[in-house]
């Protein structure tokens, strides 16, 4: 028997053999480890990332074809390290604050990550599949996470529900392709579908678009996003920020990797779909959130908004396109961070308040979390010279050289109308009268504040790693 | 009659439809929303065997394997949430799960 190249999956079984031993030190140290543990897994977070760069930038498959390893997954698999790991930090300070100090939560974010791991590096349903519920089996449990609470139960107990739905879509999905085509393997499947067999039958569209609800629910795309606000709302502020960076990112990943390779050759057929779902997001991201009240529910339909961006790029279906939709979310990680850091730091000396109002005359009392707040909301709202508009902008060029010029008006129109609430937020906090003033921010949160920030602002000038990095990746996808 | 993979694929379909239905039609208890989903599951499973035998292929019956084990893992987090929830709000009532609305 010869066994297989274990060494592709290194940073996976680096990640799966820390979860377990912090396990341990938690086990026998109890909860004043937490901070330990907490920096020990941003620790081993870094060793993974440098592991995956290390692995190396050529394809190869290991596990009898289960498991692939290539440019495309390592520049997925960092951005997603480095979501976690700012997750994690973000998190010390604000546990303390709350009396949330529980060593569980770092692991259950380190085999998240694990399973996002899996899922970016899948090259079979079965493994994608595997990724997919270690990765949401530990969110649900950090949707619980506050046990007292009975918001955060209820949006645990929301997001289990929903979630299992939604795996059990894609499953069935899953089964029908199995099914007419005989077999799993993402490179086997790809190969059935070039030359002059072009068509899918019935029994295979099917359980194409099956798989489409099920990691639409995943990424929170319009009409499978209700899960989103409510989870988004009810969780600590903390796993909030988790939520909307690494998992996106990793489910975004993964769509991409399934519509890519496998059906690549069958784009006529999805592409109605994804530019559906892709118009329908940007809409409701764009309109829902001009009423709220509540600045972790208005995020969810940002980043319900932002996920109808990425997804432009997808519909486009070029290597143009994935490149845009790579390069978009690596900015949209790194607003969202920033968002969140500022986010975390809106607290009085009871608690921590979420209501948009609180903010006003923030520019008064804190100058400076004021002016990063503002660069992050421009950002979003994609105005120029900062990041988030180029974010948009090499989607947006990709759609139109793919023809799919409507798609591209919807979304500018759409990013007009976004912009609203995005600059509503801050005028309120630069021209209100102020209110009470927040704590200040603690060092962790300025450090981050202030680190996306001046990614966000000065991208214009340094865009060329990014962009070359996420080049290499999007070729990888289209040999 | 010989029972051949249609028969097994519509028993599959009607069980899937049973399973969203439940989930989504069910006004009284999260514990049969649970239910529901191992019902989902199990078309699944019904789905891939019956492929496998049919295509004469393995692949189906490891999966289906790896979808029992990990239903077991997503039964046991979902009671576990619900426990929890139950011991905040004393009800696991359907229409009472409405803390947060908008």
């Amino acid at each position: 028997m010869v066994l297989p190249d274990f060494s592709i999956a290194l940073p996976e079984i680096f990640l799966a053999c820390v979860a377990m031993a912090l396990l341990m030190v938690g086990a026998y140290r109890g909860n004043k480890a937490t901070s330990l543990i907490s920096w020990l897994s941003v620790l081993s977070f870094i060793i993974a990332g440098l592991l995956v760069q290390f692995d190396g930038y050529t394809t190869v498959t290991t596990f009898d074809g289960l498991y692939r390893d290539d440019a495309y997954g390592v520049f997925m698999k960092t951005l997603c390290l480095g979501a976690s790991a700012f997750a994690i930090i973000m998190s010390i300070d604000f546990n303390k604050r709350e009396k949330l100090v529980r060593f569980e939560f770092p692991i259950l974010i380190v085999i998240a990550t694990l399973g996002m791991m899996v899922m970016i590096s899948a090259n079979d349903l079965m493994t994608m599949y595997m990724g997919i519920e270690l990765m949401s089996l530990s969110l649900y449990v950090t949707a619980a996470f506050k046990r007292d609470s009975v918001r955060s139960t209820e949006a645990g107990l929301k997001y289990f529900v929903l979630g299992a739905l939604s795996s059990g879509m894609l499953l069935y999905g899953v089964s029908l392709i199995y099914g007419f085509t005989g077999t799993t393997n993402f490179d086997v499947l790809a190969g059935l579908f070039t030359g002059e067999k072009e068509e899918a039958g019935l029994g295979l569209l099917i359980g194409m678009v099956f798989m489409i609800a099920g990691l639409a629910f995943k990424v929170s795309a319009v009409p499978f996003h209700m899960w989103s606000p409510d989870v988004y709302e009810g969780v600590p502020t903390p796993v909030t920020a988790f939520f909307a960076a690494a998992p996106k990112v990793a489910a975004i990943a993964l769509f991409l990797r399934v519509f890519v390779t496998p059906f690549g050759e069958l784009v006529d057929q999805w592409q109605q779909i994804i530019v559906f779902v892709s118009i329908a997001s940007m809409i409701l991201g764009a309109f829902a959130a001009i009423n709220q009240k509540n600045i972790k529910r208005l995020m969810a339909y940002s980043s319900i908004g932002h996920i109808g961006y990425a997804l432009v790029g997808l519909a486009a279906g070029t290597e143009e396109g994935v490149r845009g939709v790579l390069i978009y979310m690596s900015i949209y990680v790194v607003m969202n961070i920033g968002t969140f850091a500022c986010i975390l730091s809106m607290r009085h000396r009871d608690g921590m308040v979420e209501d948009i109002s609180e903010l006003a005359g923030l520019s008064k009392s804190q100058p400076w979390m004021a002016f990063f707040f503002l660069i992050f909301m421009f950002s979003l709202a994609g105005i120029p010279p900062l990041a988030g508009f180029f974010g948009k902008f090499y989607i947006f060029i990709a759609a139109v050289n793919a023809g799919l010029i409507p798609l591209a008006v919807i979304g500018l129109v759409t990013s007009v109308v976004g912009a609203y609430y995005y600059l509503r937020i801050v005028k309120i906090i630069y021209f209100d009268d102020p209110a009470e003033g927040f704590e200040p921010t603690t060092r962790t949160q300025s450090v981050i504040m202030t680190a996306s920030g001046l990614f966000i602002a000065f991208f214009v000038i340094f865009p060329g790693p990014l962009l070359d990095g996420a080049q290499a990746a999007a070729a990888v996808l289209f040999p | 009659m010989e029972i051949g993979l249609a028969h097994y694929l519509t028993v599959s379909a009607i069980l899937l439809t049973l399973g969203i239905f439940g989930i989504f039609l069910n006004r009284k208890n999260v514990i049969v929303i649970l239910m529901s989903i191992e019902l989902m599951l199990l078309a699944v499973n019904i789905n891939l065997v019956a492929f496998s035998a049919y295509l004469g292929n393995l692949v189906g019956q490891v999966f289906a394997l790896f979808i029992l084990t990990v239903a077991a893992g997503e039964a046991a987090i979902g009671l576990a949430i619900l426990v929890v929830y139950f011991r905040n709000r004393g009800t696991i009532a359907v229409e009472d799960i409405h803390h947060m609305k908008g």
